[in-house]
């Protein structure tokens, strides 16, 4: 695939089905907006096959002076692979689950969705500093609409603070944008993750990053908007806000703070530290009470994001490895708990917690999926949860045993308040008569949740499929954060090695010499 | 320096005049039914006049060759581009008036009257002489031209209340801000002898004397009032308001460009060695601009009051690449003013096609809730426009503020460029506020009314531009405001 421009082609195909969704029917629209994310998606599975694992760190690269002052480059690694995969994937299963519960102005929903997808993959293709910037803040006008139009009844509170938080968050690393091109002489961000800023420079411009991805990732205690606005937005909204755009902040410290500063990142690290540790308790406890499903997981979200920011500034292998794989397993599991959750409210039309109960009896199917998907946001073994937060954690104690302890506490508290939801939702007795008596899963559920389901567990049992494009690129992220690393106080000795794995099992044992 | 090559640099000046004067003939003779065919020949004339531009612009001429009539006027790169736009968006602001003359209101026969493009274009030819000017009798020449037919404009409609007093406010301020000048140029050229730029700027150098200071200081507060930068944009939201709405518009646009142009001249080439003694001055005027701009738009239900801060608010932000005092900046400055004279023409002309079924025009946010449920095309063009004016990308509202922080950086002024940007988010609460009360809110359904075809054509011209397709325009945009930039700083 030599010089075909199948980046732009991914962004071109949503972009022109979305603009076809504004002239077109509502049954059309929905349609359209089908096949326009199938066919990305195709190209996407197209991308990954193509993808060359050990090659060049930086493949399908494209570039064109169309614009002053800024590039159109785009280009992508095997981190931003993955994260194109995981929103191309999600998308059509949004699309799916707007089928039936949007009604109201559904050639405009399915348009803002599929921009959504174009500035999604344009954020993560983006080789040109600026070019990202717009990517990154252009979400905001979709989203604003979606939440605020399509969204529940407090939406007008949750559209606007969604918009300012962000907007303001982001709008001072636009400034230290223009300090560092200014500084680096290129807008370039190949270029610029080589480049060495003063170090002194290096705090002011990680805190100005800081600002908009802690943010959008969110940290505690910028978090407050995550909850009103996963409340407020339609399932899909959710899907995509928890899904993929949470993803945005955790790729922003992975493609610009740790590569670019990374002595700053070592001085502040204690910060993300401080904060992480706070959300995960916090969050934890918070999620813990809530009556209203959604805020439960949205609540949960800022905990296993949390997860991800001290791994990812553990500074070393497992960590970054690690925050990568909960951020792909959050992405899929949070979304498919929203989608649980909107499978249930389409029926009854309401989160509340109480209303629902002793489904597993009229909704087996239904119920199984739940547990999957509850289980895996615990980090059950043999999920994708397990697999990130094991190497997220022991990533981190070997840089400090303490934030593993306390980071380690919302694993438990994790498994409480989903237990807990889980218990409520599903076993226990059928109080509500109306709850008993919703139908279990129709052919477009199974369609939306099944998929998840399966890379769910692909992701728990044979996690190298994922970890194997972005090995190269954690290992150079690795190198490059090598000067800056502190020094851990678990101070773990090697021992000598064992002659064989811990389960091996003895060849040509005496049993068989037997027969 | 002959005749011959003076007149030939003012062409486009003199092309003005003569169909001015003539079209005053027309409708002398022809009265109110020529009102038509007159703003058809207006246009054309503007057009004419615009095209004898593109050579020079094309070229990007400066320095000597470019003084007509010796140092009177100054015909370089930097004012072809700033004439280029004031032409362009003179005739949007003529293309968009008959249609709205057209229904009867409040008083008022139907019709417009013949004058009005004539006042337009003796308006224009005024602002075409402020840019041009190298000389402060040649710069208070056009400004009085140019504000003369300014405030006629503004009481155009004889019978409206509203129309009345926004004409007196702005005449009675106006006339204000024109003697703060006067008395500021006068200063100064007690102090340097001459009121020829180049001997002006000569007459400063070395220390500041403190009379001069005062010179300095009286000229900026005069043009502050003209381009209604804090503190003195008091009279803005009122003007606005009662003025028609395709004069609003204009007022917007047209001579804001031509005030901001003169504004650039004269402090970077007047008081060009002298840039410590006025910097200070437009930082603060630029921040409070900002600020107040965003700060006063919010209470405000009136579309037309709510645009008049939006429009202090975009002179903050130009002002932020005056205050950057260099190249870089005007270039910036000259760039974000060609995007928000797009910008203000459409969310005008947008405000014009809010009709009633009986063609009353809706002004206020109570009147177009839910309009994207009514007239979608309308409410997302709008929309495109409030989310460009707030800066979001990917529309181009964006990049004027990305080259006018990109200069401000550069220059240094890091921390003066995270304060302005982070007020530039209380803009946007209003901005937004367009788009919840159009999209969020339930339908009344009061607008109805077919707009015509005009509007149509200038709305979705500048909803293209603003557009991320307009992305394609920044190279040449770019290339063009350099070239004008460079000209203006060549005297140094």
């Amino acid at each position: 695939m030599d010089g075909f421009p199948i980046l732009s082609l991914m962004m071109l195909v949503p972009l022109a089905a979305g603009i076809g969704c504004f002239f077109v029917g509502a049954n059309a629209a929905r349609w359209l907006a089908l096949f326009g994310t199938l066919i990305t998606f195709v190209l996407g599975v197209l991308l990954w096959a193509n993808y060359e694992i050990g090659g060049p760190q930086w493949q399908f690269t494209e570039s064109a002076e169309l614009f002053a002052g800024f590039k159109y480059a785009l280009g992508i690694d095997g981190i931003a692979l993955m994260l194109i995969m995981l929103s191309v994937f999600l998308m059509p299963i949004c699309i799916m689950a707007s089928w039936t519960a949007i009604q109201k102005r559904v050639g405009e929903y399915m348009a803002a969705f599929l921009f959504m997808e174009v500035l999604m993959i344009g954020v993560f293709a983006a080789q040109d500093m600026f070019l990202f910037y717009i990517f990154f803040e252009a979400g905001l006008i979709p989203m604003y609409l979606i939440i605020g139009v399509w969204g529940g009844d407090n939406r007008i509170y949750a559209s606007y603070k969604f918009f300012l938080y962000t907007l303001l968050g982001s709008v001072l690393m636009l400034i230290a944008m223009f300090w560092m091109v200014a500084e680096a002489g290129t807008s370039d961000i190949p270029t610029l993750m080589q480049y060495d800023f003063p170090v002194g420079a290096q705090t002011w411009l990680w805190l100005a990053f800081f600002a908009s991805f802690a943010v959008k990732m969110p940290m505690w205690p910028v978090h407050t908007w995550l909850p009103d606005a996963h409340v407020q937005a339609p399932t899909a909204g959710s899907v995509i806000l928890a899904g993929v755009l949470l993803k945005l902040g955790g790729y922003g410290f992975i493609r610009f703070s740790l590569p670019m500063f990374p002595d700053a990142s070592a001085q502040l690290a204690w910060l993300v530290f401080a904060l992480s540790m706070v959300a995960v308790v916090y969050t934890s406890l918070v999620a813990l009470v809530q009556h209203d499903m959604k805020k439960l997981i949205a609540y949960s979200s800022v905990a296993h994001m949390a997860i991800v920011t001290v791994g990812l500034f553990a500074f070393n292998i497992q960590g970054l490895e690690g925050a990568m794989i909960v951020m792909l397993s959050h992405g899929l599991v949070s979304g498919a708990l929203f989608l649980c959750v909107g499978v249930i409210y389409d029926r009854l039309h309401t989160r509340e917690i109480d209303r629902y109960g002793g489904l597993s009896i009229n909704m087996p199917y239904y119920a199984l999926f739940f547990l999957l998907f509850t289980m895996a946001s615990i980090g059950l073994p043999g999920t994708s949860g397990f697999v990130g937060e094991f190497l997220s954690l022991a990533g981190i104690y070997q840089v400090s045993t303490w934030v593993a302890l306390i980071c380690t506490t919302g694993i438990i508290l994790g498994a409480g308040y989903m237990l807990y939801l889980y218990r409520r939702v599903a076993f226990g007795d059928q109080k509500n008569a109306d709850a008993a008596a919703m139908l279990d899963l129709d052919k477009r559920e199974w369609a939306m949740l099944a998929p998840i389901a399966a890379v769910v567990l692909w992701m728990g049992v044979y996690p190298e499929s994922f970890l194997a494009p972005m090995r190269a690129d954690i290992a150079t992220l690795d190198a490059r954060l090598a000067s800056a690393a502190p020094e851990g106080d678990s101070q773990l000795q090697a021992g000598p090695p064992r002659e064989a794995a811990a389960n091996a099992v003895p060849e040509h044992g005496e049993g068989e010499g037997a027969h | 320096m002959d005749y011959a090559t003076s007149f030939a640099l003012i062409a486009p000046e003199l092309l003005l005049t003569a169909s001015g004067l003539i079209l005053l003939l027309v409708a002398a003779f022809g009265g109110d039914k020529m009102a038509r065919p007159i703003a058809v020949l207006a246009a054309a004339t503007l057009f004419g006049a615009g095209f004898m531009l593109v050579p020079g612009l094309h070229s990007g001429v400066m320095g000597l060759d470019t003084y007509a009539f010796g140092t009177l006027m100054r015909a370089d790169a930097f004012a072809l581009f700033a004439k280029a736009m004031i032409y362009l968006a003179a005739i949007g602001c003529l293309m968009i008036a008959p249609a709205y003359f057209a229904t009867a209101s409040n008083g008022n026969e139907s019709g417009m009257r013949a004058e009005y493009p004539i006042l337009v274009l003796f308006a224009v030819l005024g602002m075409s002489i402020m840019v041009s000017a190298s000389d402060f009798m040649t710069l208070y020449l056009g400004l009085e031209l140019n504000s003369l037919a300014a405030y006629v404009l503004a009481s155009v409609l004889r019978n409206d209340g509203r129309s009345s007093e926004a004409g007196l406010k702005y005449f009675v301020l106006g006339a204000l801000a024109s003697g703060i000048l006067l008395y500021g140029m006068s200063l100064l050229y007690g102090f340097s002898g001459s009121t020829e730029f180049g001997a002006v700027r000569a007459g400063l150098s070395g220390e500041l004397a403190t009379g001069a200071l005062f010179g300095l200081v009286f000229v900026l507060a005069g043009l502050a009032f003209k381009i209604a930068a804090v503190p003195f944009h008091m009279w803005t939201p009122d003007v606005y308001e009662g003025a028609p709405t395709p004069v609003t518009a204009f007022f917007a646009t047209a001579p804001k460009v031509a005030a901001v142009a003169l504004t650039a001249r004269v402090t970077l080439e007047v008081f060009g060695e002298q840039s410590d003694a006025w910097r200070q001055i437009v930082m603060f005027v630029a921040l409070a601009s900002i600020i107040v701009g965003a700060l006063g738009a919010i209470g405000q239900n009136n579309l037309k009051r709510l645009l008049a801060y939006s429009s202090i608010n975009n002179v903050g932000f130009i002002l932020l690449g005056l205050a950057v005092a260099n190249t870089a900046g005007a270039s910036a400055m000259m760039v974000y003013l060609f995007i928000y004279v797009a910008m203000s023409l459409g969310s005008f002309v947008a405000l014009l096609m809010l009709r009633g079924e009986d063609g009353t025009l809706f002004e206020t946010f109570d009147d177009i809730k839910g309009l994207a449920t009514t007239q979608p095309v309308i409410a997302w063009c709008l929309a495109a426009l409030m989310f460009s004016l707030a800066g979001i990308p990917p529309l181009l509202g964006f990049y004027g503020k990305f080259v006018i922080f990109q200069a401000t950086v550069e220059a240094g002024l890091v921390a003066f460029g995270a304060i302005a940007i982070a007020a530039s988010v209380i803009g946007a609460f209003y901005y937004i506020k367009f788009v919840k009360v159009m999209f969020f809110d339930d339908e009344v359904g009061l607008v109805k009314g077919k707009s015509d075809l005009s509007h149509w054509v200038v709305l979705i011209i500048t909803t293209l531009i603003i557009s991320p397709l307009g992305y394609l325009l920044t190279p040449s945009i770019t290339d063009l405001a350099n070239k004008a930039a460079e000209a203006l700083f060549l005297v140094g």
